[in-house]
Parts: structure tokens; sequence; C-alpha cells
């Protein structure tokens, strides 16, 4: 952790200059039909790719613990993906997050939780950020399992399902949700945290954003790059292999009883008809 | 002809869309009928939106007339509407064209940032209408190089709403000029300083839609010498450039409008089912939501080609006058197919047809009437009778 503290920064404001990396995905925009290409058995991502919509609420944090630190300090996107994902990246950057790192090669194709993991821990491995922020989950597989994996790798404690945080006196807190309530959870610096959509309303990016985001700095780095053993990424690092895919069952028959005053007769008359009641 | 995909473009749709998704149907629907858009514009000017054709140099996004139309559609294709800043977009042009260094420097980034308003263009006078060379509202010249304006407008569109107000008006009489269309100048008028002077009035009118519009009075409004923007008596060619641009801009957001309607009837056709089939499958629905898109399509096909000459500074004068003729005539057919296509409910507040509807159809009439497009194309285009 990089533990250079600011000079006159307001008491109460923790000064740490952090820096914080966030991993983000390139998921099908949410409005598109989702399509698995069964010859290859992976979602078809040919299509336009958006950011993943929890990973928004992640930069919006990053963004926010960036701006009270008196906007010091640097936000790194970081990714796995295709080329294309760059074209997601760009939200986060022109949000205003600083750089992007895509790791993009074609031998991590078909890479599962475990070879996804592996070569997001090697890529976060370079950065050594003081705190890595994830989505709690993707809008396409929805694991929700990725940063426990590369929290592990990392030997860093993790939170997840954050609903609110608070970096302090070189601690991350955070409130995460539970069916009845919250639990409050601190974890010392460096950690993981996974934030959930509670956490907050995310901006959205100004043209000015747009503009500069081009300009931001935007490396595509290999396997060797990171130094991640081609064998342990892809297909080829991939513990798990997709047999079948089914589609959902479908829901069966329904009928919908629109309430003229007479609904809950329609409904007693359904149930009785069944010998339900 | 270049039809690539550009991703550019496509993030400006997104960043727009972002934007404007936080202003839905009920917060347009709770201003009716005259309420002022304020908080949309506050945004849109915040983010830069509105400074996207001021060049960086001055504090704006510089960029192209396409980039910047693609904004005002995809204001209009969320079920915004644009005709409540689209002037604050455009009416800097003759600033940026025909101004002199000090006045760029002294305006265009405060227009950049909003601090200044500039989004009312006075042009229209009750008796002049269409026939802009007709206009009397006068502006005298003095000894000391100041000048006194005395006049009336009309259509002013959100002139309650503006900082300054770019005007036209005569500096020679209209019978001691060569041609009709010298001795109009063009002024920009700080007017906040002639409605504190009281020798400006403003009087909003009521309309179909929630415009602003307004009609403004100039009983001795006094302008510093400063003020005259391009040369003295050139001032009707000085703003015609910036009319291009705006017909343009116009066009886009009937393409907009277009595809939110067209977009509206086809969800609803799939989803509605009268006796007992999709009311879709009949051809009555069907077939004028398809022409509406082809129009669109054909209307959206000006629009990029107009765009393109004024990029390239190549003539564009009539495609820009096209492509509003054609995309409001699309606009106007989609809102129709779409209102009919909805049945009663189409009538009904909550689905923002009827607002729509009332919206969209202002632009077959301003900022030009079509029928003027018309006869500027019969008898500048094509060589026959003159009717103006
Ligand atoms: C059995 C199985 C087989 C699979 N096979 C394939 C396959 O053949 N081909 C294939 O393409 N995929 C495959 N996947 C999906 C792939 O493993 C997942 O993309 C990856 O494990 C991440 O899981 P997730 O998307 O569910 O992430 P989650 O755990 O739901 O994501 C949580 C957070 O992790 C971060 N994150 C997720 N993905 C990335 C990323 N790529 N880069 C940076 N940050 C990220 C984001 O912050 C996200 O919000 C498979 C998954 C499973 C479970
Ligand atoms: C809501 C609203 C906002 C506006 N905002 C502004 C603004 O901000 N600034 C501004 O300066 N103006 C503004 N206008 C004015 C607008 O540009 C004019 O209304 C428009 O140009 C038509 O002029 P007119 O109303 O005087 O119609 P007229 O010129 O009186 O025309 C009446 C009818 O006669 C037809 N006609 C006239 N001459 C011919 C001909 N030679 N051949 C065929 N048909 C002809 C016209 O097409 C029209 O149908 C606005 C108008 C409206 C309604």
């Amino acid at each position: 952790m990089s533990d250079n503290r600011r000079p006159g920064v307001p008491d109460g404001l923790d000064s740490l200059i952090m820096k914080i990396a966030v991993c983000v995905k390139q998921v099908p925009e949410a409005t598109g039909q989702r399509k698995i290409d069964p010859s290859s058995k992976r979602l078809d991502r040919s299509g336009e790719g958006a950011l993943n919509q929890y990973d928004v609420n992640a930069v919006e944090e990053a963004l926010r613990i960036k701006e009270a630190n008196g906007d010091q300090g640097e936000v790194v996107l970081i990714s796995l993906g295709p080329e294309s994902a760059l074209d997601a990246m760009r939200k986060g950057l022109a949000m205003g997050a600083d750089r992007a790192v895509l790791v993009s090669d074609a031998a991590a194709a078909g890479s599962d939780l475990v070879a996804t993991s592996y070569a997001l821990a090697q890529a976060l491995a370079r950065e050594s950020a003081d705190l890595i922020l994830f989505g709690q989950q993707s809008n396409d597989s929805d694991g929700a399992l990725l940063w426990a994996a590369v929290a592990d790798r990392l030997k860093l404690p993790v939170i997840s399902q954050a609903a609110e945080l608070t970096i302090a006196g070189g601690k991350a807190r955070a409130k995460r949700q539970t069916e009845f309530g919250y639990d409050v959870v601190e974890a010392t610096l460096p950690a993981v945290v996974a934030v959930s959509d509670a956490i907050n309303e995310p901006r959205y990016p100004s043209l000015k954003g747009i503009m500069g985001a081009k300009k931001k700095p935007q490396d595509i780095l290999s396997l060797a790059d990171i130094g991640a053993e081609t064998g342990r990424a892809g297909e080829a690092g991939s513990r798990t292999e997709v047999l079948t895919l089914n589609a959902p069952p479908s829901r069966g028959s329904s009928q919908k009883i629109e309430d003229d005053g007479s609904a809950a007769e329609q409904i007693l008359a359904f149930l009785v008809e069944r010998k339900l009641v | 002809m270049d039809f690539t995909f550009d991703p550019d473009l496509e993030e400006i749709r997104t960043g727009v869309r972002d934007l404007c998704s936080k202003f839905p149907g009920e917060y347009w629907r709770a201003l009716e009928p005259s309420t002022y858009p304020s908080e949309f514009v506050d945004a849109l000017t915040q983010d830069g939106w509105l400074a996207a054709l001021i060049p960086e140099q001055y504090g704006g996004a510089g960029l192209t007339m396409t980039a910047a139309s693609v904004i005002m559609e995809e204001i209009n294709a969320s079920g915004c509407n644009s005709g409540a800043c689209h002037a604050q977009m455009y009416t800097m042009g003759t600033i940026l064209r025909h101004g002199s260094d000090e006045q760029k420097q002294h305006y265009l980034p405060k227009i950049a940032s909003g601090e200044l308003r500039l989004q009312a263009f006075g042009v229209t006078e009750p008796t002049a209408g269409s026939d802009t060379t007709k206009i009397s509202t006068f502006a005298e010249k003095r000894a000391d190089g100041s000048w006194l304006v005395n006049g009336q407008k009309i259509w002013t569109s959100r002139a309650e709403h503006s900082d300054l107000m770019l005007l036209l008006a005569r500096t020679t009489p209209a019978d001691q000029v060569e041609k009709r269309t010298d001795g109009i100048s063009t002024f920009i008028v700080d007017m906040k300083a002639a409605l504190t002077a009281g020798t400006m009035t403003i009087r909003p009118i009521k309309t179909l839609m929630n415009h602003a519009t307004t009609e403004v009075f100039l009983d001795g409004v006094e302008l510093p010498a400063e003020a005259l923007v391009g040369v003295e008596g050139q001032g009707f060619k000085a703003i015609l450039g910036g009319m291009n641009a705006e017909r343009i801009l116009i066009a886009a957001e009937c393409i907009g409008d277009s595809r939110w309607f067209i977009e509206k009837a086809a969800a609803y056709s799939n989803e509605r089912e009268v006796f007992g089939r999709k009311i879709g499958a009949n051809q009555g629905v069907q077939f004028p939501i398809a022409r509406a898109y082809a129009a669109m399509e054909a209307a959206n096909l000006m629009r990029y080609k107009a765009a393109w000459l004024y990029e390239q500074g190549q003539a564009h004068g009539s495609e820009a006058n096209m492509a509003k003729l054609l995309a409001s005539e699309a606009s106007w057919a989609a809102a129709n197919a779409c209102l009919d296509t909805h049945g009663g409910f189409g009538f009904a507040e909550e689905y923002d047809i009827e607002r729509k509807f009332r919206e969209t159809r202002l632009y077959s009439v301003a900022p030009v009437s079509n029928n003027l497009v018309l006869a500027f194309l019969g008898q500048n285009v094509l060589g026959m009778p003159r009717s103006y």
C-alpha cells in the first residue's frame, strides 16, 4: 500500500492517496436477446457490448472515493476479454476513470472461473492497488464468484454485497445487505470489495468525458505481458467443461386475470377446478 | 458512400440516452402546458452536450455537424424534446463565422460553459412573416457608433430563458438598397440589460405544445457599437449559414421523433389483440408504420448528406432544406401512424404520444414552412417561376 500522506488535507478526510483497481466486464447489451453459440457452447458476444451494470456501480464508487480524497490517486479499470471489450471500458473512462488495462489474448478464450481468476489475479498483481473493486455479479453469466476466487489468489481479504463503503484509517468498512438487515464488515487494505447495485446511483458520462476518454491510456496486454502461463488460462487452464446447454423449461400456459371486481371468484373457481382447495 | 458503423457516434448516442433516461415521460407531462424544462436543459448544459459545435479552443467539444445532429436525434428518440434547447447549440454559429475575434473570445467560452445562454433568435416579425426581407425592426446608427433599436419580433422562442438574443434588424430602409436582402444587419443583444432598462418587453404566447415562445417588443433598445456581428448591411447572408445548420439539426430531431413513434407503434401492434389477433397483422395497421419507416430512412440519407456537405465546406443549402422537409414529413407520418395504431389510448396523456404528436407537428412550419422549402427548390434549383 502506498503510504504517502498528503499535506493540507482537512482533518477527518482520510489522507491516503489511493490506487483503486476496478474489475469490469463487457457483457451483451441488456436489451438484446442472449444467444449461445451451439458449437463452442459459449455466449455469442458478437453483438454490441455494454459495461456490466454492477461494474458501473463499482466504477462510480471508485470515483467517489477518489473525489472524496481531493481527487488524488488513480482509478484503473482491469478486464479480461476480447479487444472489443475496450469499447465498453471506455464508458468507465468517460465516467472519469484514469486508465484501462485489457488483457486480451487468443489463448485466454474460453476461460472458466478458475482460468479467469488466474489471469485477472496476474493482471492485478502488477498494479498493486490499495483497493480492488468488483461488481457483485455479471449480467450474462451471473456467477457472483469471481471476486472470491481472485481475492483468494491474491491472499487478500474480501467483502461482498457491499451496499455502503467507507475507506478510513487504512481500512475498508462496508455494510453488507443480508436477508433481515445488514452486517458491518471491516477489512484492512489492500482488500477486495464486491459492490451491490444499492451502493450508489452511477453518474452518466458527460460529452467532455466521452471525448476525453479517447485520450486516456488504454493498454491491451497479452498473457505473456502479465506473466501468465498460457496453459493456466483459456480453455487449457479451465477445470470445467460445458457438456450441454438447454433452454429454460417453459412456464406452461398461464392465465391473466384482470380484476373487474370478480377476480377473487375467478381465482377461487380456478383452484376448485384443480381440486386445490 | 461510406455507411460504416461509427463507434464514436454510438458513444454519443449512448451518452445522450443515459442522460435522457433521467427525464422520462412523467417529467415532461408534469411540465405541460407551459413550464420550461430547466432541469433537463441544465443537465445537458452541464455535461457539455449543447457546446458540441463550439470549437475546443473556446471550451466546446468541436464536434462535427453529423455528431451534433446525432445528439439532437437521440434526445428526441428518447422521448425528450430538444425544442427547449437546440438553439443554444447553433445560434452561436453566426458569431463563430462572422463575429470579430473579440466577440468570439468574449462570448463563446461563456456560451460553452452555459454561463451565458444564447438561445433566442429574433428573425420573424408579425407583418413580414416568411418574407424576412420585409422586416421592419430598425436599428439606427447614432453619431457615436452605437445603435438604437425599435420594432417587434414574434415567435421568439426561449426569450425568457436566454441571456442574449441574436437579432436581425434593418439598418438601411428597404427602398434605399439595391437588393432587398441588403441593408439588414445582425446584432447580439444583451437581453438582461434591455429588460432592466425597460426598453424590452417579452410576452409569452400560449401554443399547441410546450415551446416557451414569445413576442418581443423593442422600444428604444440601446446597443453599443460592438453589438454588431459581421458587416453592417450584410446580416441576412450572415444568418443564412446558421439557418442551414439549424435545418440539419431539426431534420435529425424529426428522425429521432420518427424513431420514437415507429418503435412505440410497432411494439403496440405486436401486443394488442382485437378480433382474436394482433392488430399489427392487419395491413391497415402495419403498412402506415412500414411506410413511415421507409420515409424516415430516406430522409435520414438526406440528413447525412447535408451534414457531410456542411462538413466539407460545400454548398449545402438545398440539401439542408430538403432534409428538413423530408424528415418533418416522415415524423408527421410516423406520428399519425403511431396515434392510429394506439386507437383511443393514443389520446391519453400517459402514453406521451399526443404530446410528441403536438411537438413534432411544429417542424412542418418552423423554422421554415415546408411550402417555402418547396418554393425554394422550385424556383432556385429548378428555375420555375417565382412566388417569393
Ligand atoms: C461452467 C462454466 C463454464 C464456462 N465456460 C465458458 C466458456 O467456455 N467461454 C467463456 O467465454 N466463458 C465461460 N464461462 C464464463 C466465465 O467463466 C466467466 O465469465 C467468468 O468466470 C466470470 O464469471 P462471471 O461472469 O459469472 O462473473 P461474476 O463472478 O458474476 O462477476 C463478478 C464480477 O467480476 C468481475 N468480472 C467478471 N468477469 C470479468 C472479466 N472478464 N474481466 C474483469 N472483471 C470481470 C466484474 O467486476 C463482475 O461484476 C463459463 C462459466 C462457467 C461457470
Ligand atoms: C412555436 C414556434 C416557434 C418559433 N420560433 C421562432 C424563433 O425562435 N425565432 C424566429 O425568428 N421565428 C420563430 N418561429 C417563426 C417561424 O419560423 C414562422 O412561423 C415560419 O417561418 C412561418 O412564418 P409565418 O408564421 O409568418 O407564416 P406566413 O409567412 O404568414 O405563411 C402562412 C402560410 O402561407 C404559406 N406561404 C407563404 N408564402 C408562400 C409562398 N410563396 N408559396 C407557398 N406558400 C406560401 C406558408 O407556407 C404558410 O403555410 C416560430 C414559430 C412557431 C410556431
